[in-house]
């Protein structure tokens, strides 16, 4: 994979005293949808919140297009083009549907061309066309990770990172929210997806790593790591060293 | 791992909860035995915290009622719940960061405290007794607090030399591991009926799981009734006598673990919709099957051929 | 005393109203500011202030015409705000939730004797530029004056609205307000929010000060600090960081003390709002608009107090060190120093007291000057009024304080973090109030008199040496309860509910009953330290413990360590003892107390001996 978009290499990370990565080394390709699998407390959202600046590694580099982030505030990396979709969406509650789509192009400048986004969101999902001048907090699961989205996609990014996209939502919303993933990769925007949802998240990943307590264990590409049989004690936590 | 359980020692019964629009935990129906182990399982946001929360008294529930020991205790208040015998582990680990390892444990004990707590507990004479009695230290004081350090001591070596020699040390300077050991060493100094461990081997590796799972197996040979929420199946099979399923805040399921495990609606809710991929086999099933199982299933697949791109 | 007609009635509507729009345009600011930064911004009062004196400076010293001045007020202030974000909290962010609002108040007291000592505690009256015709309405009349004030409200509103409402700014406003992290995502740049709210808030708060001088025709360095508070109290009935909640609530504040002062009288006037604001706190503490039951609070675990290890000294450092300070009076014989430490040891009983309530359970009290005013107030009427001895008078000071100050700050008990601070700081206001009205008891403004010294067998206690022992022996006495009861399992149980009090709960710590028991030994040990002042002093009144009191104990206790015994006697040794012997002009000393609660909450959250 020489074409890395993002890169992680080496990460290591803190809250207070305690270690969430050791040597965390990871890369999304151009164009590739690559997942985080683990569990609980294993560091999969602390690896989004290294990518997107909200925390500091204490030792490691983070690079995007092979520039290194290293010292850029979370906005100046949303500028470089990486767009998120948060954990249980982060929805602005009490602002409308249209309101929170188009807080995801505030960096963009480009009005004429954010109104045709706009427009072309919409026809990707038609709902929040319904449903423009609603409340977003008063959205169902399904409908609000769409405005979670729809506002990523404002950004015009070229990789979205998103931490548990099917957290919650019934099965006919995850399916739905899957093809939409898939829809956005066609378009050319990477993915890189956090899941505690193995075989969800394998099921549309071209590539996948496993991480447990801060480590990568397991990598490889998604066909592959289905059928790992290490995957099981990896991941969902056997009890023999694995 | 037949159950054969005691009388009820918790009962829920249509319990709910909604937070705005969400409806976290939905008309759900629970019993534990004395003497069971019971396990909760299902996806991130099933409502398995809330109902965690509505159980031991942190939050109170739109509908439905919560019986313990035969008693109605709905909507009583956590340091009540304690009182009576129920103890809890947090997910995220709260241990009280700037005391000791040595007086987290002791703090657990804090219901259990009798000659410096004498009953019964008048309104305001009782502070102020409870004030006198903590100063002037008479000898029923002093005897009660070398008993319970002795056993806060005894507790935390159940964990071996994991806490012990930082018995001092702040809980701000723990491993995350050790938190959660801490927490639990928490839990047991109240002498609980009744303990709620809410994951406790998040975070953990497997070298830690393993210990942590010989823990929970030793506290249910002693008779603790235990209600667990647990991601890592393995754990879940091998101690659970019985298994229930939530997902959107219902019950979907109930049973033995093996039975729940071989449910597909189980399979469906909690690996994914269609991902009839058996990597939640029950314990002793073959990985090997297990992971072929899934691939199986990944035929599907759309863009594989894209990566290359 | 009763108007029977409607006019004066129309009047008072009208007033309130009018008082309503001044206090508006603080309370906007402040939920403003507590949107997008969850924090109470105290320094907001003293920002009204400076507003005030720059359209005095406008109008007296460069005879601008009035809406230039306008004009320089906002700019101004605006400005002001910007720097106060930029160097009190911005550095801050990270640091623990109580940080920022003990920066707040470090700023206010940094900018308050900044005024004062550059235009004088004096107060001085801004000419009126208006023309002074006014409309007859009904049996009442309006003034130019109030139709000023009300179009500034008005205008300001609607200019806040279509920010908020229709520019991308106000947008990231709103989001940050709303989720700071997913606005962040969204490439806002929130320290460019925090600015701007900041620039904005502090602009109409300046804007308010501008009017309220006019209104009133008075300006004094201190205007600031009740009206801040007001504006706290008008956020909070209309619920925190609500600004459609801000407005009502200020024109319902308004109109209460405007019907209240027609009702019971002026000196009545700052009652009315800190009652209001503790039955908004008990009954309703999201506000009046609030909608249903809300999601239960997220714990604050860890983040109120920052991990810490503490200084332990040693048991022989500690007794040598008591011994040392008994025998000081036999080689130092000079007066003035022995008085100076006496005097620092009758606040280290303050500091006790403090950082047992602060420090140990957590609950930062802003009002803890009034536990001292009713101990001083309870020995000295005692003795005069009763008869009591002086000595027994002392100890029953102490109960009566630690009685009184529970059953006060009981009601508070039941909230967190910033609301404890709010509602203690009421509590101290309110008895520094009640001592003032409450004439048949406490004599009033004319305060006490002829209190009679501390006397052993008839022999007053009065010459230096007993001036210093007194206290400090009473010190020595009482920090060694406070640390038995620390040692003992109180003092785990308290502290287990300052680190995580959702957890202390869940292993069965009763919270009232462990803070009650925390305030009523707090309560004990103010009151003494109040009931020595009152003899030592021999006079009292309402403004022997003014608020600033309550604040340079905070300072103490940070300095010392929270929670930390010998920290308490050591912060207010250097507090006190060490201006009064470098001979500081005094009229600078609440100024070094200001920038030192700064430096120490930036640079040493954690004091001189560590958090215990």
């Amino acid at each position: 994979m020489t074409d890395a978009l993002l890169r992680l290499d080496r990460v290591n990370s803190f809250y207070g005293p305690v270690q969430v990565h050791f040597d965390l080394s990871l890369e999304v390709g151009k164009g590739e949808i690559v997942c985080l699998l683990g569990g609980n407390a294993s560091g999969k959202s602390t690896t989004m919140k290294i990518i997107l600046g909200l925390l500091k590694p204490r030792s490691g580099q983070v690079s995007f297009d092979g520039r290194p982030l290293t010292g850029l505030a979370t906005p100046q990396i949303v500028r470089r083009g990486i767009g998120s979709v948060p954990e249980s969406r982060r929805l602005f509650a009490t602002m409308t549907v249209r309101e929170n789509v188009l807080m995801g192009a505030y960096t963009r400048d480009d009005r004429k061309a954010v109104v045709e986004d706009h427009e072309r969101v919409l026809d990707l999902f038609p709902k929040l066309r319904e449903r423009h001048a609603q409340q977003a907090g008063t959205l169902s699961g399904g409908e609000q990770q769409m405005v979670a989205m729809a506002r990523a996609l404002m950004g015009r990014p070229r990789l979205i990172v998103m931490d548990e996209p099917t957290m919650g939502l019934s099965p006919l919303h995850v399916d739905k929210v899957l093809e939409l993933i898939g829809t956005i990769n066609r378009q050319g925007v990477s993915v890189f997806m956090v899941e505690q949802n193995a075989s969800l998240a394998l099921r549309i990943a071209h590539r996948g790593y496993v991480l447990q307590t801060g480590r990568i264990v397991l990598s490889g590409p998604a066909a592959d790591l289905a059928r790992d049989p290490q995957i099981r004690d990896a991941y969902l936590g056997g009890t023999r060293a694995a | 791992m037949t159950s054969q359980p005691g009388k009820p020692l918790l009962e829920v019964a249509g319990l709910t909860r909604r937070f705005g629009g969400l409806t976290a935990v939905n008309g759900l129906d629970l019993t534990v035995g004395e003497g069971e182990l019971v396990s909760v399982i299902g996806p991130n946001g099933a409502g398995k915290t809330t109902l965690f929360n509505l159980i031991a008294g942190l939050d109170a529930p739109d509908a439905g009622a919560v019986a313990f020991d035969g008693r109605d205790v709905s909507g009583l208040p956590a340091e009540r719940l304690a009182a009576l015998g129920l103890a809890r582990t947090f997910q995220h680990g709260r241990v009280f960061g700037n005391l000791s390892v040595l007086d987290n444990v002791l703090v657990g004990a804090h219901t259990r405290l009798r000659a410096v707590r004498p009953r019964p507990r008048l309104p305001l004479l009782g502070p102020l007794a409870e004030l006198a009695l903590a100063l002037v230290r008479p000898a029923p004081v002093r005897a009660e607090e070398e008993r319970l350090r002795a056993e806060a001591l005894e507790i935390v070596a159940l964990f071996g030399e994991r806490l012990t020699p930082r018995l001092d040390q702040p809980a701000h300077s723990l491993s995350y591991a050790n938190r959660r050991r801490l927490e639990i060493a928490r839990a047991l100094a109240l002498r609980p009926r009744l303990l709620l461990l809410d994951e406790p081997t998040a975070g953990m590796n497997p070298t830690e799981t393993a210990e942590m799972l010989a823990i929970i197996r030793s506290l249910k040979g002693r008779g603790l009734t235990i209600l667990l929420i647990e991601h890592k199946l393995d754990l879940v099979m091998q101690l659970s006598d019985r298994v229930v399923v939530m997902d959107h805040g219902a019950r979907i399921a109930e049973g033995l673990p093996a039975a729940v495990a071989a449910d597909p609606a189980v399979i469906e809710a909690y690996l994914g919709h269609k991902a009839v991929g058996g990597l939640a086999e029950p314990d002793g099933a073959e990985p090997d099957g297990a992971g072929q199982g899934g691939g199986n299933q990944h035929g599907e697949r759309p863009v594989v051929a894209r990566a290359a791109r | 005393m009763l108007p029977t007609s409607l006019g004066p009635w129309l009047d008072y509507t009208i007033n309130g109203l009018v008082i309503g729009n001044i206090y508006a345009l603080l309370a906007v600011g402040l939920a403003l500011i507590f949107g997008v930064s969850h924090l109470i911004n105290f320094a907001h009062g003293s920002v009204y202030m400076v507003g005030a004196y720059i359209g005095w400076l406008c109008v007296t010293q460069l005879a601008l015409p009035l809406p230039v001045t306008f004009v320089v007020v906002a700019a101004g202030c605006g400005l002001l705000g910007v720097v106060i974000e930029r160097v009190g909290l911005r550095p801050l962010r990270e640091a623990p939730r109580i940080a920022p609002l003990l920066a707040t108040i470090g700023l206010s007291v940094v900018m308050d004797q900044t005024a004062q000592l550059l235009f004088s505690p004096d107060p001085r009256a801004p000419p009126t530029q208006l023309p002074a015709w006014r409309i007859a309405v009904g049996g009442g009349s309006i003034g130019a004056l109030d139709l000023l004030i009300a179009g500034v409200g008005v205008g300001s509103a609607a200019l806040l609205y279509g920010f908020l409402r229709f520019t991308r700014l106000g947008w990231a406003v709103r989001a940050t307000a709303l989720d700071r992290d997913a606005a962040r995502q969204c490439g806002v740049d929130v320290d460019k929010v925090n600015r701007t709210v900041f620039a904005i808030a502090s602009a109409l708060g300046g804007v308010s000060g501008l009017l309220v001088g006019m209104y009133y025709n008075t300006i004094d360095p201190n205007m600031g600090f009740q009206a801040g508070l007001k504006g706290i109290v008008a956020q909070l009935i209309g619920g925190v960081g609500n600004v459609p909640g801000a407005i009502a609530g200020s024109l319902l504040l308004g109109l209460i003390e405007s019907y209240g002062i027609a009702l019971f009288g002026t000196s009545y006037r700052n009652l009315f709002a800190f009652v209001a604001l503790i039955v908004i706190l008990v009954l309703r503490p999201n506000g009046l608009f609030a909608r249903a039951r809300r999601l239960p609070p997220e714990p604050l675990t860890g983040t109120f107090i920052a991990p810490s290890r503490p200084v332990v000294l040693p048991r022989w450092a500690v007794w040598g060190l008591a011994a040392a300070a008994l025998a000081l009076p036999l080689a130092v014989r000079q007066p003035y120093l022995l008085q100076t430490l006496g005097n620092a040891w009758l606040f280290a009983l303050l500091a006790l007291s403090l950082t047992l309530v602060a420090g140990t359970v957590g609950q930062v009290s802003l009002g803890h000057a009034g536990l001292l005013a009713i101990g001083a107030y309870a020995s000295a009427l005692l003795t005069l009024d009763a008869g009591v001895p002086v000595l027994l008078a002392v100890p029953l000071a102490g109960l009566v304080a630690a009685t009184l100050g529970t059953a006060l700050v009981y009601p508070a008990f039941r909230l967190r973090g910033h609301y404890v601070s709010i509602a203690t700081l009421a509590v101290g206001e309110i008895v520094t109030l009640v001592i003032l009205n409450w004439e048949s008891l406490t004599r009033g403004p004319i305060g006490v008199t002829g209190i009679p010294p501390l006397a052993v067998a008839g022999t007053p206690l009065v010459s230096g040496q007993w001036v210093y022992w007194v206290p400090l022996v009473v010190l020595l006495a009482l920090a060694a309860v406070q640390s038995r009861l620390l040692d003992s399992h109180l003092g785990r149980t308290l502290r287990a509910i300052r680190e995580d009090d959702i957890a202390a709960r869940s292993y069965g710590v009763e919270l009232d009953r462990y803070k009650a028991l925390a305030f009523a030994v707090a309560g004990f040990v103010a009151g003494i330290g109040g009931a020595l002042m009152a003899h030592f002093y021999s006079y009292i009144n309402h403004e022997t413990f003014p608020a600033p009191v309550s604040m340079l104990a905070l300072t103490m206790v940070i300095l010392g360590g929270l929670g930390n015994v010998a920290g308490a006697v050591l912060g207010a040794a250097v507090l006190v003892g060490l201006p009064e012997l470098f001979r500081a002009a005094a009229e600078y000393r609440m100024l070094i107390y200001g920038i030192v609660l700064l430096l120490l909450i930036r640079f040493r959250p954690q004091g001189l001996l560590g958090t215990v």
